[in-house]
């Protein structure tokens, strides 16, 4: 018996649009295997899991604060999967986003600073991100280094200097030593849409990115030239578009966002600068833009369902007292389910039962 | 004296898992495929390397366990990379993604508890020399095997019929699939190789280096491991060099630490992931005439019939 890949004439249509729910499907399946071998009722945890956050507001409010900067990284970062550059180091563009914003917050902490103070933190946030990611775009595309490498080791790299910032020179004195900034001002924090409640502008904002996302892939030259340039190189090098240029675009574009999400946790649902501001949202965020298909309606979708994953691993911790690298051991499985069916949208899976040495001599 | 002495010690210790994860690779992208799992197979690999050095008291068993538990992972990848031609950038992250969270869970319990690390070698009056005495004849055996283990890899590689089969699957896999061999078996055989080492030099983490499990304690190695087959331009030798080279870097930063000189220790500690950066561009710099990469790395290869 073997198993063999038949390459379609074209992409499946219908297997593209059912693809993520098969995934979907299989991961359920293996968690509830999982949950049984951990001697949890299967049941009761993907109740707790999928279905019990979604039944109270506070809960919703909180998936749409978890998926914010899941969305806005994840659209960053499908447009440079699709011109084919493996930015993996939205993380640490996404923490340079919050260390360059808070710096604003903390120097004008207690002075009159008026409104500007939060659009600045924003701005600066998203330049330090797309800067952040311009490092590995020139290192590829000017010394031709591998940018999967070099952007994975730059996540370290921030996660020091925040560590160190907070440790040391903008550490809160009257923060019994806790390696904290002080609590930002109210206006250098992002104002909540309800009062008392936990959603904020930020989530208004991530629906802008993905509208402007789908402007930028669908209606533009620009959009047109990314695709091409992932999917077919050569084509792309005919028609005279700039594969190097792209790169750098595209990161620069997925940093400035992950820099944007970065500050916008920080002055947001964090209110101060910390360590572990980010339950690894820049790596969630590349499994939310393969499961959204790289298209940025997509995008919301799965990063609302991995913001569910998120509240449901906290309560199924609390409730079920399932560790929450339940949660991660779900996301990677994921990936891989996604990544499994994708392969059908362009193979045909066919299983050979003849041994193979009959199916050469047939020949 | 002694302090160079307990220097180069450390860093062979720092270096090993860097050489041993690195050997694997170096293996797998010759057969042309790019298995970014390192960083996932080399955690699960010393979370259940630990876990089978604490449940059965002997180092042998964990050492085992890490690389049957490493190998287990890389045939996931391999499942995925080369039975159903996904993308091999992505299939490895989703490892590495899938490793952390696994590893945790299977960590979770026996964090906080220790194990008799690994014992060094110890031959009478010979391991006594001065200087050279514990250095040569002093390690714990996972230090010699990863040096046996590259000798026995360039030997494989550039001595061996079988070597050569492999390095062509990696340089051209149509040619290869043409001239009659099994192109994804062989590709197989290494990344279950890879796996196998990713997973022994996660276990030596917490058989050797330090005697216990903390979740995540690979902070970044399998990645490093996968700058150094770049850095070694996929040739055996250089890999000695370059692997021990970092764990220089590791050390000595810790060494300046210790010694107190007035640079903030996040500063020190983020230098071996700058070092990294900076040799990956300047290697890449050097190389710009032509690349030394296997040609058909990280493509996908679905045989037609």
């Amino acid at each position: 018996m073997q198993l063999v890949l038949e390459k379609r004439a074209e992409r499946s249509r219908t297997v593209a649009l059912i693809s993520p729910l098969i995934a979907i499907g299989l991961t359920i399946v293996t968690m509830t295997i999982l949950f049984a071998v951990m001697g949890k009722n299967p049941i009761l945890a993907l109740y707790v899991y999928f279905i019990a956050p979604l039944a109270d507001g506070y809960s919703l409010q909180e998936i749409a604060v978890k998926a914010t900067p899941l969305v806005m990284i994840a659209i960053g970062l499908s447009l440079c999967y699709l011109a084919n550059a493996w930015n993996i180091g939205a993380e640490g563009q996404f923490l340079m986003g919050a260390v360059a914003g808070s710096w604003i917050a903390v120097k004008t902490q207690g002075t009159e600073a008026g409104h500007w103070v939060l659009p600045a933190m924003l701005l600066l946030g998203a330049i330090a991100g797309a800067l952040y990611a311009l490092i590995p775009a020139i290192c590829k595309v000017r010394f031709g280094a591998s940018e999967i490498l070099t952007s994975l080791m730059l996540v370290y790299v921030a996660d020091l200097l925040l560590d160190y910032l907070v440790r040391g020179p903008w550490r809160d004195p009257q923060g019994f030593n806790f390696p904290t900034t002080a609590e930002f001002d109210p206006v250098a924090t992002v104002p909540t849409l309800i009062e008392g409640g936990r959603l904020h502008l930020g989530s208004i904002l991530a629906l802008i990115v993905v509208a402007a996302g789908a402007v930028l892939l669908g209606r533009t030259i620009k959009g047109f030239e990314i695709r091409v340039v992932g999917a077919a190189p050569r084509a792309a090098r005919f028609g005279g578009f700039n594969a190097n240029q792209l790169i750098l675009l595209t990161f620069a574009i997925s940093g400035a966002l992950s820099g944007l999400a970065g500050i916008i946790e920080v002055a947001g649902p964090v209110g101060h600068l910390q360590p572990g501001i980010s339950p690894g949202y820049g790596f969630t965020a590349i499994i939310v833009a393969f499961l959204g298909r790289l298209n940025p309606v997509g995008i919301l979708i799965a990063g609302l369902f991995l913001a569910l994953t998120f509240i449901g691993g906290e309560q199924a911790q609390i409730a079920m007292k399932i560790p929450l690298d339940v949660t991660k051991v779900f996301q990677g499985v994921l990936l891989f389910y996604v990544l499994a069916c994708d392969s059908l949208i362009l193979y045909r899976f066919r299983i050979i039962f003849s041994a193979p040495q009959v199916a050469r001599g047939t020949h | 004296m002694e302090l160079i002495e307990a220097i180069i010690l450390s860093v062979l210790a720092a270096s090993t898992p860097l050489l041993l994860a690195a050997t694997g690779e170096l293996v797998t992208e010759r057969s042309g495929v790019l298995n970014l799992g390192v960083e996932g197979m080399m955690i699960v690999g010393a979370a259940c390397g630990f876990g089978g050095a604490w449940l059965t008291g002997s180092i042998i068993v964990g050492a085992l366990c890490g690389m049957v538990a490493g190998t287990l992972m890389s045939l996931l990848f391999a499942g995925m990379a080369l039975g159903l031609a996904v993308n091999q950038v992505a299939t490895g992250l989703s490892l590495t993604i899938f490793g952390i969270g696994l590893s945790g869970l299977i960590g979770a319990g026996f964090v906080g508890e220790r194990i008799t690390p690994a014992p060094h070698l110890y031959i009478p009056f010979i391991t006594n020399i001065p200087l050279i005495g514990r250095i040569l004849f002093g390690e714990d055996g996972f230090v010699y095997l990863s040096l046996a283990l590259i000798a026995a890899v360039w030997w494989f590689l550039y001595r061996t019929r079988a070597g050569l089969i492999m390095r062509a699957c990696g340089d051209n896999h149509v040619s290869a699939h043409a001239l009659g061999y099994p192109v994804l078996r062989i590709r197989m055989y290494a990344v279950m190789f890879g796996g196998a080492c990713a997973g022994l030099a996660g276990a030596y983490l917490p058989l050797a280096y330090t005697p216990f499990f903390i979740p995540g304690m690979t902070a970044g190695r399998g990645w490093i491991a996968l700058a150094l087959t770049v850095f070694a331009s996929w040739r055996p030798g250089r890999l000695v060099i370059g692997a021990y080279l970092f764990g220089a870097v590791t050390i000595l930063q810790l060494h300046a630490q210790g010694a107190g000189i007035g640079i903030p220790s996040q500063f020190m500690s983020s230098l071996p992931y700058l070092a990294t950066v900076i040799v990956l561009v300047l290697l890449s710099r050097a190389r710009t005439g032509g690349s030394t990469a296997p040609a058909a790395l990280g493509t996908v290869f679905v045989p037609d019939r």
